[in-house]
């Protein structure tokens, strides 16, 4: 499903030095794979997180995903697929405050251009009386506890029915026991209904969710 | 066109929680609006009042002035010189074909004595003519007719203003004596209201108007300031001219004398006060380019304080464009918040002015307000928008 191929993230320091976040990087991600990115803070994990995502862009080597070679699409294309390919999930939920819960979930479909074979408002709604959030589709996301607003985060990552869902530590700004709760959320979507998953973070026992685990260090795939 | 609404709605929740920020900002281009309607409508209304004046006056009107009073399209400095014209000129023009009337005018100015008080007043002492060619009616009593111009009779007709001034009311000043110079007249009428004065334009309704004739006893020389001609409606007034030219031109030169029409001075005018308007709208604009530039700086500051939510939405599927479109929309929004306001105070500021002028606002300007508002608000916002939408997503969602 996506392919990293020798891929490199290098940043010119100055004119004789070039500091690489990371490099020939090689990983594939399988359809319905829950994979766990593991590596201490430095290590070119968030990097790898940015370029799987779509955030970023490699300085060397081709990613590919469902067998488009991402170098040759443009950013609008590029933007379509973070849209409909890619759910991002943040340590830092990343909602946006002036938006209630509902429209914060909504948001991904505003910037939609295929066509939804669903309403977007009556998929929410199931979504969130899923979650148990119902109740606070209406209120703001600063009114709601942190394992609340990281819920109301994997739901806008699920409104668009993408095919991976990216996980950045989304336990890094939670208590044990809440984060413990979410990664059991994702671990289920992963086993019912059968979501491809990338979580990174640096701790083990999150990293232990997922069925293959990848180390980075020093800016390399390890194992 | 949910999208549409939904970006619409999002600058419109940023404003809400920023009122204070939102009406500063704006507060720019709503004075640059405001100054630049209520101008443009104190110049509709000059215009207006001064065709209105000249309206008065009929299309088949004809003035002869001593000197040049217009020369290549301006005011002629020589109108203001003594030439005179008198009673030969006066004989030689009522000979001329094709005029239907013929007003001579001399004035003089004095303290008249009233019942109530006295004023300082003015006289035009002119013939029974002038009523008609400047278009008077009467509201009480009867204009002078030709039996007082040949008779000397000391009459006189009075404006509404002075005969209120002097007499308390029109009708009260009817049959009063009026002393002028120690020399009495009889009041036998009082004309309807003409309305005008104040902005330069003589103020018909407080002046006294009596027969030429009379008007010789302050005028021993009978000379006259002008000549008012009413010409015969079916013949051109062009050939009228013509015959008065030849005539003047048998006792005077050609830089002596000026037959004008009111269109050509109302023409003049126009320019003169059309070139004033435009300087001083321009000038006012000048507030339309500050207040643009401050909704450039706070969009420029916003784009920074928003620079995580950009990455989120980039992160999400928002494209350049939809970045772009977003703060294009809130900078316009801001704008036009702001050319709204600057417009409704300057309807409440030319519903004020009327009272006293006859300003008024034509849908023209208002849409040139909001079109010129909506344009500095792209103009102002495109390169806010532009830093925006050009962020690079990884940078932007790592911003803190």
């Amino acid at each position: 499903m996506i392919r990293l191929d020798i891929v490199s993230k290098s940043y010119k320091i100055d004119e004789e030095t070039t500091f690489y976040a990371l490099k020939d990087a090689t990983l594939e991600i399988k359809e319905k794979e829950f994979i766990s990115i593991i590596g201490p803070s430095g290590s070119g994990k968030s990097t790898l997180m940015h370029l799987i995502g779509l955030l970023d862009k490699p300085s060397q080597g081709e990613l590919i995903i469902q067998n488009k070679k991402i170098s040759k699409l443009d950013d609008d294309q590029i933007s379509s697929l973070r849209n409909e390919f890619v759910g991002f999930v943040f340590q830092q939920f990343n909602l946006i405050p002036k938006l209630t819960v509902l429209e914060n979930i909504l948001l991904p479909t505003i910037y939609a251009r295929k066509k939804l074979d669903y309403n977007p408002t009556e998929k929410a709604i199931e979504l969130l009386k899923k979650f148990g959030l119902f109740e606070k589709r209406n209120t703001y996301p600063n009114k709601i506890s942190g394992g609340q607003q990281q819920r109301v985060a994997i739901l806008r990552a699920l409104i668009m029915e993408p095919k991976l869902i990216l996980a950045d530590e989304p336990t890094g700004n939670l208590d044990t026991k809440t984060g413990r709760e979410i990664m059991e959320l994702l671990k289920e979507l992963n086993e019912k209904e059968g979501m491809t998953i990338a979580v990174v973070t640096h701790e083990a026992d999150i990293a232990k969710y997922g069925k293959r685990i990848v180390n980075v260090r020093d800016g390399k795939i390890v194992k | 066109m949910y999208y549409f609404i939904f970006i619409i709605r999002t600058a419109f929740e940023d404003f809400k929680r920023s009122k204070l920020q939102t009406f500063l900002t704006s507060l720019g281009i709503m004075i640059g609006v405001f100054a630049v309607i209520m101008l443009t409508a104190l110049g509709l209304g000059l215009k207006k009042y001064i065709s209105d004046q000249f309206d008065s006056l009929g299309t088949n009107t004809l003035f002869i002035a001593p000197g040049k009073i217009l020369e290549g399209g301006s005011f002629g400095a020589s109108s203001l010189l003594g030439n005179r014209f008198d009673v030969k000129d006066l004989n030689r023009l009522k000979r001329v074909k094709n005029i239907t009337g013929i007003a001579p005018l001399s004035s003089k100015s004095g303290e008249a004595k009233g019942t109530e008080k006295s004023e300082f007043v003015s006289i035009f002492f002119t013939s029974e003519d002038f009523f008609d060619i400047t278009g008077f009616s009467i509201e009480n009593g009867r204009f002078f007719d030709n039996t007082d111009v040949e008779k000397r009779s000391k009459v006189l007709v009075a404006g509404p203003k002075i005969a209120e001034k002097l007499f308390g009311s029109e009708i009260e000043a009817i049959g009063k004596k009026v002393a002028i110079d120690n020399v009495n007249f009889l009041i036998i009428g009082v004309i309807k209201s003409k309305g005008g004065g104040g902005f330069g334009g003589p103020d018909y309704d407080s002046y006294f108007f009596g027969p030429y004739t009379t008007g010789y006893i302050y005028n021993p020389d009978k000379q006259f300031i002008r000549f008012a001609i009413k010409a015969e409606e079916k013949i051109p007034l062009a050939t009228v001219k013509d015959q008065i030219n030849k005539e003047m031109l048998r006792r005077y030169e050609e830089d002596d004398f000026s037959i004008v029409e009111p269109t050509e001075i109302l023409s003049v005018v126009n320019s003169i006060f059309g070139i004033m308007n435009i300087v001083l709208v321009a000038i006012a604009s000048i507030s339309l380019l500050v207040g643009g530039i401050g909704i450039m700086n706070i969009m420029y500051v916003t784009v920074s304080d928003k620079t995580r939510e950009i990455g989120i939405r980039r992160a999400i599927g928002a494209r350049r464009k939809d970045i772009l479109f977003q703060f294009l929309i809130e900078g316009i929004a801001l704008s036009i918040i702001g050319g709204t306001f600057g417009l409704i105070l300057a309807f409440i500021g030319v519903l004020i002015v009327q009272n006293f002028f006859p300003a008024y606002i034509d849908l023209p300007s208002v849409l040139l307000a909001l079109g010129v508002s909506s344009a500095i608000g792209i103009i102002f916002g495109v390169l806010p928008a532009r830093k925006a939408a050009n962020l690079e997503p990884v940078e932007a969602i790592r911003y803190e």
